[in-house]
C-alpha cells in the first residue's frame, strides 16, 4: 500500500469524490489555479475544469452562502476557508443558515456540504493563522465537526463528510499536513463520522486528543513508560462519541484531555462534564485538561510558550497518576 | 435594450402604468395574457386582504409578530408573473405576495407567522426558499442556486428579494459581486420601501439611487416604479432574458412604500408624518391595476367586491385551520436538526419525556 501524507489523503478524497460524483464542486480563495495556499486542492482544476473547481473573490460569506444555494439546487459543494481564523466573516452564514436549513424547512431542504479549514498553531504564522476554534462550531446544533490526525483518517473522513447528508465542518491540522506518511489505500473508503479512534489500549489513564496533538500524546508516552495509557483520538468533535470515552474512563478511572484550543469553555470542559455525568463513581482522580492558555495565540516569538509539547503532556500524566483521593 | 434607456445616475425610472391607472409608456406595455393578468390581480388582493386580517389577528393576540406588505404588492407580483414555474424564489421576509403567487399556500404562510416551522415546508415542487430573517444574507443563497443552475445547464433563474435596508449589509456586496463575476442567472429586486424599520433610506446611504450600485458590479441596474405591476413585469422579463442567455445578473430597484409598520411591534408614527403616508396611498398599486383591468374590460367593480368577499372568507377559514394545528410535538423539535438524531439528542429528548412522565410541567 502506498504511503501518503494527510495533505495527499485529503487531495485524493476530493479527487476521487469529484470523479465519482459530478455534483461535487470545490471552490474558495486560491483553490483553483494555484491549488490552494497549502496545495491541498492541487491538480483538481486541471482535471475537472474551471466550473467545478474555481477561485472566488475574497468573500467568505459569499463562499459559504453560495454553497447553501448550491446544495439546495443539487450540488455537493466542498468549500475552503483559507485559515480557520478567516472563517469568521462566514460565521453568520454557518450559524444562521448552514446549521439550520433542514430544521427551518422541516426537512424540505438539507445541505450536503463540507466547509474545510486548516487550523491550529505551530507553523510560525502571523496573527489569525493559528487559531483552534472547535468550540465555535461544536457549540452549534445542526453542524458536525470532524478533525483527522492521520493520512488514513483524513481521506476516509473527507469522503464520509462529502457523502454525509448534513453539513460538516472539516478542520485540518495544518501543522502535520506533510509531517509524516502512512499507508493509505488507493481505493475510496469511509471512516465513520461520530466514532473515535482507539490509538492505543491501556489500563492506567485515558488520554483524549485530536488533530496535531495526537502524535504529541504518543510521543509523551515514550517519556512515561511505566504508565499504561489508553489513547483516544476523538476524530469527530461533534457529534461526540460518548460511548468510547465513557467505557474507557470506566476502565481507567483517570483522564487527561489535551487540546490546543483555549481553556475556558473549551471542548475539554464539555468532555469532563460528560464524564462527571456518566462515570463519576469510576473516577480515581480529578479529570484534568491540558489546553491552550486563555489568551490570543502569540506571534511566533512567543508561541513556543503556548504550544503543547510531549514534555508537558508527560508532566500532566504524572500529576494525574500521583493523585490520591 | 431596456436597461440602457434608464440611467439610474440620471434618476430615470421605468414606469408604464401611472398611479391614475393610465398607460404612460405604450411602447413598453407588456402583452400579458388575460389569465396571468387576473392571477396577478387576484394575488395582490389576496395579499392585501390577508395582510389586513393578519394585523387584526396579531392585535387580538392570535398571531405572533407580523411584517405587513401593504403597498408593496406590485413590487412582488409583477416580478413573479414574469418568471417560469421552474425559477427559484429566494426571500427576505416581506414577500408575502410573491410567495402566494409562486405556490406557497395561504395556510403555510400563516402557519409560519403563527409560530410553527411547518409553515416553511412548502410543497415539494414549489421552488421557494424559506423566509430569511438575517438581513441581506439571502443574496448569497440565490447566487449559489444560480451557480448550480448554470453548472447543470438548467434553463432556470433565481430571483432574490432584498429591502433597501439590506443593501447596507456586507453580504449584499459579496453576493452581488459573486453573481456578477460568474455571470450567474440571478435577478435581484430591491424593494425600496423607504425605511429600514425607522431609518429612512437617505440616512443609510449617500447614493442617490440603489439601482446605481449595479454600476460597480459591472451589471445593469434600473429604477422601476415599484407600485406599477406592468413596469415590474417588464423589467424582470428583460432581466430573465439576460440571465438565461448567460449575460449575468441584473439589479432592479423597485421604488415603493411601506404603508404599514415594519412589523406589528413597530409604531411608524414615531418617525414619519401621516401626510407622507397619505401621499403614497394615492399611488396604491392595487387601485391603479384595477383601473387598468377595468379599462381593458377584464374586470368590474362587481367582480371586485365579490373577490374581496371571497378572499376575506378564505382568509378567515384558513386562519381557523391554522389555529387548529395546535402545538408542535416534542419529537418534531428534535427531529430535523440532522438526518438522524445524534445520541446526545436522543438522550435529551428521552430525559424530557421521562420528566414529563414523572408529572413534570411542560
Amino acid at each position: 500500500m502506498p504511503n501518503k501524507t494527510i495533505l495527499q489523503g485529503i487531495n485524493e478524497a476530493l479527487d476521487q469524490s469529484m470523479e465519482k460524483d459530478k455534483t461535487v464542486v470545490v471552490y474558495g480563495e486560491d483553490v483553483g489555479y494555484e491549488g490552494g495556499v497549502f496545495r491541498t486542492t492541487a491538480g483538481l482544476q486541471k482535471k475537472y475544469g474551471e466550473e467545478r473547481v474555481f477561485d472566488t473573490p475574497i468573500a467568505e460569506a459569499a463562499i459559504v452562502g453560495s454553497a447553501v444555494g448550491m446544495a439546495i439546487n443539487g450540488l455537493k459543494p466542498v468549500v475552503e476557508m483559507q485559515f480557520s481564523g478567516f472563517s469568521l466573516p462566514a460565521y453568520n452564514q454557518i450559524v444562521t443558515h448552514v446549521a439550520r436549513f433542514r430544521n427551518r424547512s422541516r426537512g424540505k431542504y438539507h445541505l450536503p456540504m463540507v466547509i474545510r479549514m486548516p487550523y491550529g498553531g505551530g507553523v510560525k504564522a502571523l496573527e489569525h493563522h493559528s487559531e483552534s476554534l472547535e468550540t465555535l462550531y461544536a457549540h452549534i446544533p445542526g453542524l458536525k465537526l470532524v478533525i483527522p490526525s492521520t493520512p488514513y483518517d483524513a481521506k476516509g473522513l473527507m469522503i464520509a463528510a462529502i457523502n454525509d447528508p448534513d453539513p460538516v465542518i472539516f478542520m485540518e491540522p495544518k501543522r502535520i499536513y506533510r509531517a509524516f506518511k502512512q499507508e493509505v489505500p488507493d481505493e475510496m473508503y469511509e471512516v465513520p463520522i461520530g466514532k473515535a479512534r482507539m490509538v492505543k489500549k491501556g489500563n492506567d489513564i485515558t488520554i483524549i486528543a485530536w488533530g496535531a496533538l495526537v502524535r504529541e500524546v504518543e510521543k509523551a508516552m515514550d517519556l512515561v513508560r511505566n504508565v499504561d495509557a489508553e489513547i483516544i483520538d476523538l476524530r469527530t468533535i461533534s457529534p461526540i462519541d460518548q460511548e468510547t470515552i465513557i467505557n474507557s474512563v470506566k476502565k481507567t478511572g483517570r483522564v487527561l484531555i489535551v487540546h490546543e484550543a483555549v481553556k475556558s469553555f473549551g471542548p475539554a470542559a464539555e468532555i469532563i462534564s460528560l464524564i462527571n455525568e456518566k462515570a463519576f463513581v469510576y473516577l480515581e482522580a480529578a479529570p484534568r485538561r491540558l489546553t491552550g492558555f486563555d489568551i490570543t495565540v502569540p506571534l511566533p516569538k512567543g508561541e513556543p510558550h503556548f504550544i503543547i509539547d510531549p514534555e508537558q503532556i508527560a508532566y500532566e500524566v504524572k500529576n494525574i497518576m500521583a493523585f490520591e483521593a | 435594450m431596456l436597461f440602457e434607456n434608464y440611467d439610474p445616475l440620471k434618476g430615470e425610472m421605468l414606469q408604464i402604468l401611472d398611479h391614475e391607472g393610465k398607460i404612460v409608456n405604450d411602447k413598453l406595455e407588456p402583452k400579458i395574457n388575460k389569465d396571468t393578468l387576473i392571477k396577478m390581480y387576484r394575488t395582490m388582493v389576496l395579499g392585501r386582504v390577508a395582510d389586513e386580517k393578519a394585523l387584526q389577528f396579531q392585535r387580538q393576540g392570535r398571531m405572533l409578530t407580523y411584517a405587513p406588505n401593504i403597498g408593496q404588492e406590485a413590487a412582488q407580483v409583477g416580478p413573479m408573473a414574469a418568471l417560469k414555474d421552474n425559477d427559484w424564489l429566494v426571500l427576505a421576509f416581506r414577500e408575502f405576495n410573491a410567495m402566494l403567487y409562486k405556490g406557497v399556500t395561504l395556510e403555510q404562510a400563516f402557519l409560519y407567522w403563527y409560530g410553527n416551522e411547518r409553515g416553511s415546508r412548502y410543497d415539494d415542487e414549489v421552488r421557494v426558499l424559506p423566509i430569511n430573517v438575517p438581513i441581506g444574507s439571502q443574496i448569497n443563497h440565490a447566487a449559489g442556486v444560480a451557480y448550480a443552475s448554470k453548472l447543470q445547464k438548467k434553463d432556470e433563474v433565481a430571483i432574490v428579494f432584498i429591502g433597501d435596508g439590506g443593501t447596507s449589509h456586507g453580504e449584499f456586496h459579496e453576493g452581488m459581486n459573486f453573481a456578477a463575476t460568474f455571470d450567474l442567472p440571478m435577478i435581484t429586486v430591491i424593494q425600496n420601501n423607504q425605511y429600514a424599520i425607522s431609518t429612512p433610506r437617505h440616512k443609510a446611504t449617500k447614493a442617490k439611487t440603489l439601482a446605481q450600485k449595479a454600476i460597480a458590479y459591472g451589471i445593469p441596474g434600473i429604477q422601476v416604479d415599484g407600485n406599477d405591476p406592468l413596469a415590474m413585469y417588464v423589467a424582470v422579463e428583460a432581466a430573465r432574458e439576460r440571465a438565461i442567455k448567460g449575460e449575468g445578473p441584473t439589479l432592479i430597484e423597485a421604488v415603493t412604500y411601506r404603508i404599514g409598520p415594519h412589523t406589528t411591534s413597530d409604531n411608524p408614527k414615531l418617525y414619519r408624518e401621516d401626510e407622507e403616508v397619505e401621499r403614497w396611498m394615492k399611488k396604491d398599486p392595487i387601485q391603479r391595476f384595477k383601473k387598468y383591468l377595468i379599462d381593458k374590460k377584464l374586470w368590474s367593480e362587481k367582480k371586485d367586491e365579490a373577490l374581496h368577499e371571497e378572499h376575506k372568507q378564505n382568509v378567515l377559514e384558513t386562519f381557523k385551520h391554522v389555529e387548529e394545528t395546535g402545538d408542535v410535538s416534542l419529537e418534531e423539535i428534535f427531529e430535523y436538526t440532522y438526518e438522524n438524531m445524534t445520541p446526545n439528542l436522543v438522550e435529551q429528548m428521552e430525559y424530557y419525556k421521562e420528566y414529563l412522565k414523572q408529572g413534570g410541567n411542560e
